[in-house]
């Protein structure tokens, strides 16, 4: 197992090298650049500001600067487009906010999609497996750029039970509408992978066993069919997290709340290069790091699997 | 960690009120109005802003936040006039070329310290220092200071630009050319002090809440990039018992459909109306829903570079395309916020601008359209050799209605086929400066009251020029327009030029649409710059 | 919004358990259970009415996708509701432009979308897997730890650089959203490769000294059709929602042209503006498409993968 995480690790430094500069030489291939404005800057001014943040140096010294700084002082580099900040204070403000609404909705998908799904199953073509599996393709199928506008609407507007968008620190009602939001789509998938992989197991030989030895049906679930249901649901989770932040873009910009997803759409659009690159490494680390951590729970539930 | 420390802040300014002079919940000194209790003023913009370092900030939404933490020279009224800030009077030489202004000796800065002349030398300094390399360094250029230029270009060194402090209540300014609105130009964010001490205690992190010391109406008390920025009450702010606001908050908000929502839910005290949603909301809240013109144009642009299409080449093609565009459907039936059909270049609410009669203004659309098919039939172009050509606007919603419409009445009217491109603004720009396209739009708003904000663009050296329009004759009355006793001339004659040549095809004119709180008062809806001053606006109660 | 690898893999395996003689009789079960799966050919049903909607369409409307109606602009509210009379069956946008119309665009290009992306995804990574998986040793190595270190690339974050950078263009789109996906194709792939290559009858061909590229052609890949098939009709509706979220951003096809995910975020974006028909239509048949498709992905793998026998 050791060998097996030391093995992912080294693997992961190239690829996030690999990713750094295939991102930087996207970033400067784009048409325009950072201070490209509706009134052309004089050039003597542009020449001063590309002399501060370095863009008169050549890309590879550019590339290697921006890596060393990295690497020794794990500084990212100021922000070429938010003049007041670096690129670490954006990321050290923007991503805890994505990291706990995506957290929390995490939480949420996995419990709720989970207990949807297996009640489904135990219940199989009752109307309450007909209620969970409508509910599940509809929840997924639904685009969240329609929910948000809608869920706002409804508990904004006509409701007034909540703030349409902010986040204020993180207040709990802030918190509700983005996490109801970005929720429903994956637990919606995680409830259709319950569904067909907890039926799979009851209809399995040792389960059938199990009943004959006339177990009490609770013990049966709890001991014996949950776990081995659960195994499709964990390779769900590594990709489901990492879309979940990427897919915070939609929720930053419906309800304003200020995390990493917008940052880098805006950013892209700006050329603000320094924070693209920041986020796209985060998000780089992140992936490789949850898809390791899959692996190993993955390893720990199925003990057939070995590295 | 930074949270908590706002927090703190807020809670010891909240603290603070309690002490000092209470306005709010009482009546309004001269009109005797009755307050309210809360005196938050919400409102939403559309983007982060990118600074609030006065020499740094570039954009509209970071420059209304600076003219609240800090106050330059002048500031400006309700109705865009002068009014004194830090300064109190200025007296010119006689060679109109040294300005010394009077400052007043009751000006704090919101650590206590009092507010001098060497602020602003050390400010304007810091703006032309290449080191700085403020993006609008620019502007410090176009104000004329003696080597101002120089400086910027690093051909001489900072301390000679020509400002100094005669004592500490005494600024003079040496100028390299007369320049009549000089006043003016100082109520601009650039120019306005900053504080010496605390930029070299914090370097680049001196504007934080907390680090930032100001010396406006406003502190900047909480900044959460994306999602909102907070400014309260300066407590040393010398007209502090006359500002009535407490606290006003700027919150982010991307989608215009969402802010709208937010407002109706009472969140907001002021949003922006999207495109065709102004009658409605009059109807349903006429005392909130407000237009007022700006002072912005829109138009398209032809490409009359040596790269542009030959078709554009002949004067019969354009003036064709810009004849069977209908404003009034534009206006009325797109946008319905009360903007102006344009048929010049300058908006007619433009200071001391009279619009003048160009021709095709007068005839009804069905003369308009009559007299472009006829051009274009002309021109050579008809059924059996349309004309075809790309039109180019960046991804809005808005201008995607408009540039949709636009072609569909080219098409049904004229038979030419206008290809939509749209693209994203930073592409969009660098395309459009490489003249790299066919018909592009644009739109201007100005940088200060005067037609020659506008008419500058399209002289042959304006850079902003991307269609390339070169006529001398219009160089040379924009030229003579900047010492004329009556420039007005001038600009009739290279507005009536414009229509005669048609380089560009002016579509409207924008009006700020808003819904906005109607216990808000004293909103400034005839300032076309839409310069406004938190410390100006007052809540009153319902 | 992924597919379930686990079951994808079970089915593999089970695919593979089949010799090439009781082939026949598999796929001649699996449509027998396919269509005794109701939910599978209810989605079939609407899915084909779908596709009929997008080819006959055009022939009943009274506008075109782009044409606008001058009575209307501006006024959508009050006037532009869906109506017979004047032949906007499904009323017009803000523009005054014909919904029914715009909706059958919307459709044929969400589509295309949808299903060129899965094809793109299904022949890169099946060819990718196959290869690695035949050939075996350092290669599949080689190959495999690619797939790695692509899997940890960030995708999405990705796909918009690119849309930023070269600008919006359709084939663009396609590429972008179809190479996403072809990662997991050919990890599937490439395991299944491993079984069939084993099996006597490879073995056989290759005494035979039949080429590489014959045993590939004629014994893997018809193999692989049942993996494929399942994971393409699972891949659609992915692409579409892709293609939707593009859309959303802004960096989605040009106009006049448009998509469903273009309808459904200008509809959302005025639904409480009382054209609630902006949304309503392309989101029904946005809806109905992506059920289809998971209906008939489900069945089919379910046919093909008879646990319960």
């Amino acid at each position: 197992m050791l060998n097996f995480i030391l093995r992912r690790v080294l693997v992961a430094i190239p690829t996030i090298l690999v990713l750094i500069i295939f991102s930087f030489l996207l970033m400067h291939s784009a048409p325009g650049g950072p201070f490209t404005s509706e009134r052309p800057l004089p050039p003597e001014v542009m020449a001063n500001i590309e002399a501060k943040y370095g863009l008169d140096q050549p890309l590879w010294k550019q590339m290697y600067d921006y890596v060393i700084g990295i690497v020794t002082q794990f500084d990212f580099g100021p922000s070429f487009r938010y003049k007041d900040r670096s690129v670490n204070d954006i990321i050290a403000q923007g991503f805890p906010v994505t990291l706990t609404y995506g957290s929390i909705a995490f939480v949420v998908a996995v419990v709720s999609g989970v207990t949807l799904g297996a009640v489904a199953a135990l219940r199989q073509n009752t109307w309450l497996d007909y209620f969970a599996v409508g509910v599940s393709i509809g929840a997924q199928v639904l685009p969240n750029f329609v929910m948000a506008p809608l869920l706002v609407l409804v508990f904004t507007l006509y409701l007034g039970w909540l703030p349409g968008g902010g986040w204020e620190g993180g207040q709990i009602q802030f918190i509700i509408l983005p996490v109801i939001a970005l929720a429903t789509s994956y637990m919606a998938s995680i409830a259709r992978i319950t569904r067909s992989s907890m039926l799979e197991v009851l209809r399995s030989n040792f389960i059938r066993t199990a009943k004959a030895k006339g177990l009490p049906s609770r013990k049966i679930i709890l001991g014996h069919a949950l776990k081995p249901s659960l195994l499709p649901v964990i390779s769900y989770l590594g990709p489901a997290f990492v879309a979940m932040i990427t897919g915070s873009v939609i929720i930053d910009v419906y309800f304003s709340t200020g995390g990493i997803g917008q940052l880098f759409v805006n950013s892209a659009l700006n050329r603000d290069y320094s924070t693209i690159m920041g986020i796209t490494i985060l998000t780089g680390v992140l992936t490789i790091s949850f898809n390791t951590l899959v692996d190993i729970l993955y390893a720990w539930i199925d003990p057939k699997i070995r590295y | 960690m930074r949270y908590a420390t706002t927090k703190m802040t807020a809670a010891l300014l909240a603290a603070s009120f309690l002490s000092g002079p209470v306005l709010a919940a009482g009546t309004h000194p001269t009109t005797g109005e009755a307050l309210a209790d809360d005196q938050t003023f919400t409102y939403r913009v559309l983007d982060e802003h990118s600074s609030v370092d006065p020499q740094i900030v570039e954009d509209v939404s970071g420059a209304e936040i600076v003219r609240d933490l800090f106050e330059g020279l002048y500031n400006q009224d309700e109705d865009g006039n002068l009014v004194p800030g830090v300064a109190l009077s200025h007296e010119v030489s006689d060679d109109k070329l040294t300005y010394t202004f009077k400052l007043r000796d009751n000006a704090k800065w919101s650590n206590g310290e009092p507010v001098t002349a060497n602020d602003f030398v050390f400010a304007w300094k810091r703006a032309v220092n290449p080191e700085t390399a403020s993006p609008y360094a620019w502007y410090m250029e176009l104000m004329s200071i003696a080597n101002g230029a120089d400086i910027i270009a690093g051909e001489k060194p900072v301390d000679e630009l020509g400002v100094k402090a005669v004592d500490d209540l005494t600024l003079e300014v040496t100028l390299s050319q007369p320049l009549p609105y000089f006043p003016q130009m100082v109520t601009h964010s650039t120019t306005f002090p900053s504080p010496e001490a605390v930029i070299a205690e914090h370097g680049a992190d001196w504007t934080k809440p907390g680090n930032i010391v100001s010396n406006g109406a406003y502190i900047l008390t909480e900044h959460v990039l994306n999602e909102r920025s907070v400014r309260e009450r300066n407590e040393m702010y010398w007209d502090n018992e006359n500002t009535i606001l407490d606290k006003v908050v700027a919150v982010v908000i991307n989608d215009e459909n969402q802010a709208l929502t937010r407002y109706m839910a009472g969140e907001l005290d002021r949003t922006e109306v999207p495109a065709g949603q102004f009658p409605r909301l009059k109807e349903e809240n006429p005392d909130e829903a407000i237009n007022f013109p700006r002072l912005c144009n829109y138009y398209y642009t032809f490409n009359l570079s040596d790269g542009g299409p030959e078709a554009f080449k002949d004067v019969r093609v354009r003036k064709a395309l810009a004849y069977a565009v209908d404003r009034n459907v534009i206006v009325e039936n797109v946008l319905q916020g009360g903007q102006f059909p344009a048929y010049t270049f300058t908006p007619g609410a433009t200071a001391g601008f009279e619009v003048p009669e160009v021709d095709y203004a007068n005839w009804s659309q069905a003369e308009r359209d009559e007299k472009a098919k006829e051009l274009l039939a002309e021109a050579g172009y008809g059924p059996d050799n349309p004309l075809s050509f790309d039109m180019l606007y960046n991804t809005s919603e808005a201008h995607k209605k408009i540039a949709t419409v636009m072609s569909q009445m080219w098409k049904q009217k004229l038979g030419v086929e206008a290809t939509l491109n749209n693209m994203e603004w930073k592409t969009f720009l660098d395309v459009r400066g490489k003249q790299d396209f066919e018909l592009a739009r644009g739109a201007w708003c100005g940088d200060y009251n005067e037609a020659s904000t506008f008419l500058d663009l399209v002289t042959s050296p304006s850079g902003y020029n991307d269609g390339k329009y070169s006529n001398a004759t219009v160089d040379e009355l924009m030229t003579g327009a900047r010492t004329a006793e009556n420039p007005q001339e001038n600009y009739t004659q290279v507005e009536m030029t414009l229509a005669e040549e048609m380089p560009v095809i002016p579509v409207y004119h924008y009006a700020g649409v808003y819904m906005l709180n109607d216990q808000l008062k004293n909103w400034p809806i005839n300032n076309v710059e839409q310069n406004w001053y938190s410390k100006n606006l007052y809540k009153v109660a319902e | 919004m992924v597919i379930d690898q686990t079951k994808m893999a079970d089915l593999a395996d089970n695919l593979a358990q089949m010799d090439e003689v009781k082939g026949r009789s598999l796929w001649q079960d699996a449509r027998q259970r396919f269509f005794h799966n109701k939910a599978a050919v209810g989605g079939l049903i609407c899915l084909t009415l779908v596709v009929l909607f997008a080819i006959i369409g055009p022939y009943f409307a009274v506008w075109s996708n782009e044409e606008i109606d001058w009575a209307i602009i501006g006024n959508a509210a009050t006037m532009g509701a869906p109506s017979i009379a004047n032949g906007h069956y499904f009323g017009v946008d803000d523009l005054g432009r014909d919904l029914y119309s715009r909706v059958i665009q919307g459709t044929q290009i969400s589509l295309m979308v949808g299903i060129v992306g899965a094809s793109i995804s299904v022949v890169v990574g099946t060819l990718y897997g196959a290869t690695a998986g035949y050939f075996g040793g350092r290669l599949d190595g080689a190959m495999m730890r690619t797939v790695d270190i692509l899997m940890s690339i960030p995708y999405m974050f990705v796909l918009i650089l690119l849309l930023v950078i070269f600008g919006r263009s359709i084939s663009l789109l396609f590429i972008g959203i179809g190479l996403i996906s072809w990662l997991d194709m050919s990890r599937i792939v490439r395991g299944q490769t491993l079984t069939i290559k084993n099996k006597e009858f490879v073995e056989a061909a290759l005494a035979t000294g039949v080429s590489s590229f014959t045993i590939i052609r004629r014994h893997i890949i018809p193999n692989l059709l049942g993996v494929v098939a399942v994971y393409a009709t699972l891949l659609v509706p992915l692409m579409i929602l892709t293609e939707s979220f593009i859309s959303f951003l802004g960096l989605g096809v040009q106009e006049p042209n448009t998509s469903w995910g273009a309808l459904i975020s200008e509809g959302a974006g005025t639904m409480q503006y009382g054209t609630i028909w902006q949304l309503g239509f392309p989101l029904f048949f946005f809806v109905v498409t992506l059920f289809s498709f998971f209906f008939i992905g489900d069945g089919l793998r379910d046919a093909l993968d008879p646990k319960d026998r």
